[in-house]
């Protein structure tokens, strides 16, 4: 117990000196990366924008309503490409993440040394790197439209699905399992019988959850050019038509609030 | 009499519902495909490119745009860092007030109102605007990151104060503690180690978004990449998205030991 001496009697106190120096220390070093990162930030900062902030933004927010409602007409189509975009996307991600899950899941890799680290290398590579970037990345090679977006969707969605099923596979219960590996049957058998039914409904969970989230990446993939609503929105930021701008953030607004009740209507269905 | 069969049990007993949501997968399947416009000339021409970039990604070239990539980075991550606090700091009182057991309704829906908002737009549109509004630079990152922190560290938090067990702050109010007086006696103790790992958890997000929001002119490594992938300049893409990937590796795995620690 810390106990300091004041007047020969001793007197509790809530930390050691040395943690109490410990804890100085880690604030010290804190408040010190912090006052670099702003200094750096500042420099990099033409302040003389920024004072003028309040006006630049009332003057977007006048320039913003009323919304261009006219223009909804012309929306439709990328929409509709948006939804096929997160759509098809996830499609193709389940196709490629489901086999994955089963090679990178403890209880149901096959035997061969090395299979299961590729397996969890592929899903932490897809996973680490923002669909927008893989946009880029893909709008670079296949040019722009929409098969780039529905690409980087899907090689975003793998490491997502695949990570959260074979989490799903791993705390399956093994009864079943050892059940019908009793009747003979063959690995195969094992996983279609044994596992498929236990995981069906978290897999159900996972697709319309990865769904809901990709409707949200897809509104912006069209930022770097791979299709969608995003085209029309950097489209009309670039000749600051701020009118249209916000009539196609209500839209996506929509969009999303929509998708994420039909996600949620599901996800409380299938649990 | 003929031997009867095991069937599998279909996933949806109402064969009506079956058949019907199966032929309008179908009928979907046909319009989204049908929809798809692609230049497969293009996309022919692209394997090479795609090829290329596969192979520079084994011989990333960090140093021929060293100083930008060096400064793209540094930007970013005084983005993450500054964003995160300023975050964490609006985000206490904005979780109080959409705590429905703290504040009075108005307040309750307001705070509740901002936070919808704040989360409902992705951190890009939201940086498109304060683009327009403060300048290219990283404070416009800064502004887009902290009001996306904002949104979703207060809603964490505040879930975790409505579901505290509300005797510690009823034995407080009974002792004559003022509001002040009860939050910190009261909620601090219960929910910072929840705050901690959610102000890590946020840390690690804004360092990937920190990574895209250049894309649109709010500074940090996306701008760089973004410049690299329009010179076509494949090994300082590659290095770049190599150096990504190791970032958000480790601050996932220390922001994952640090909540590990607090639970």
């Amino acid at each position: 117990m810390p106990v300091s001496h004041a007047n020969g009697q001793p007197r509790w106190r809530r930390r050691t000196p040395a943690a109490v120096l410990l804890a100085w220390l880690g604030w010290f070093a804190v408040v010190a990366v912090l006052a670099f990162s702003w200094q750096f930030i500042s420099e990099r900062t033409i302040w003389m924008f920024v004072t003028d902030a309040p006006s630049q933004g009332a003057d977007l927010l006048a320039r913003m309503l009323p919304p261009d409602w006219a223009y909804t007409g012309r929306l439709w189509k990328p929409l509709w490409d948006t939804l096929n975009i997160a759509t098809l996307g996830t499609l193709l991600a389940l196709v490629i993440a489901t086999p994955l899950a089963f090679l990178a899941a403890r209880n149901t890799t096959p035997a061969l040394p090395g299979l299961r680290p590729l397996a969890l290398l592929v899903i932490v590579a897809s996973r680490s790197i923002n669909s927008l970037i893989w946009a880029l990345l893909l709008v670079m090679i296949l040019g722009p439209g929409v098969l780039a977006g529905i690409i980087a969707i899907a090689l975003r969605s793998i490491g997502f699905i695949g990570k959260l099923l074979y989490e799903a596979i791993e705390e399956s219960d093994a009864k079943p399992v050892e059940a019908i590996v009793a009747t003979g049957a063959s690995p195969a058998q094992m996983r279609l019988y044994a596992i498929v039914p236990q995981i069906m409904p978290a897999f159900a969970g996972i697709s319309v959850y990865r769904w809901d989230i990709n409707i949200r990446e897809a509104t912006i993939l069209g930022l770097v050019g791979a299709g969608g609503i995003g085209l029309e929105l950097m489209a009309s930021v670039n000749v600051l038509a701020w009118g249209r701008v916000s009539m196609i953030f209500l839209l996506i607004l929509a969009t999303v609030l929509a998708s994420e009740w039909v996600s949620a209507r599901v996800r409380a269905a299938v649990t | 009499m003929s031997a009867r069969v095991w069937r599998r049990p279909p996933m949806i007993a109402d064969p009506r519902l079956r058949w019907g949501l199966s032929l309008a997968v179908v009928v979907y399947l046909i319009l989204a495909v049908g929809s798809l416009e692609v230049n497969w000339q293009r996309v022919a021409e692209g394997l090479e490119r795609g090829a290329a970039f596969a192979a520079a990604l084994f011989t990333p070239d960090f140093s021929s745009r060293g100083a930008d990539i060096l400064e793209g980075f540094l930007e970013s991550l005084a983005m993450t860092f500054v964003s995160t606090t300023l975050g964490l700091l609006l985000a206490v009182p904005v979780a109080v007030g959409a705590a429905r057991n703290l504040s009075p309704l108005p307040v309750y829906l307001i705070c509740r109102g901002f936070i919808a908002i704040s989360r409902s737009f992705q951190e890009i549109i939201i940086a498109i605007l304060f683009v327009a509004m403060l300048g290219f630079g990283p404070l416009a990152g800064v502004a887009t990151l902290a009001f996306a922190s904002i949104g979703f560290i207060a809603k964490l938090l505040a879930e975790d104060i409505e579901a505290m067990d509300p005797k510690p702050l009823e034995a407080i109010r009974a002792t004559g503690g003022s509001a002040t007086q009860t939050l910190h006696w009261g909620v601090m103790p219960v929910v910072l180690p929840r705050l901690v790992g959610v102000s890590m958890y946020r840390l690690d997000i804004n360092f990937r978004e920190s990574a895209i929001i250049g894309i649109v002119g709010a500074g940090g490594i996306g701008a760089t990449l973004n410049t690299a992938f329009d010179r076509y300049e494949y090994d300082t893409a590659a290095a770049i998205l190599l150096l990504i990937i190791a970032i958000v590796l480790l601050s996932e795995y220390v922001s994952g030991f640090i909540r590990g620690k607090l639970r």
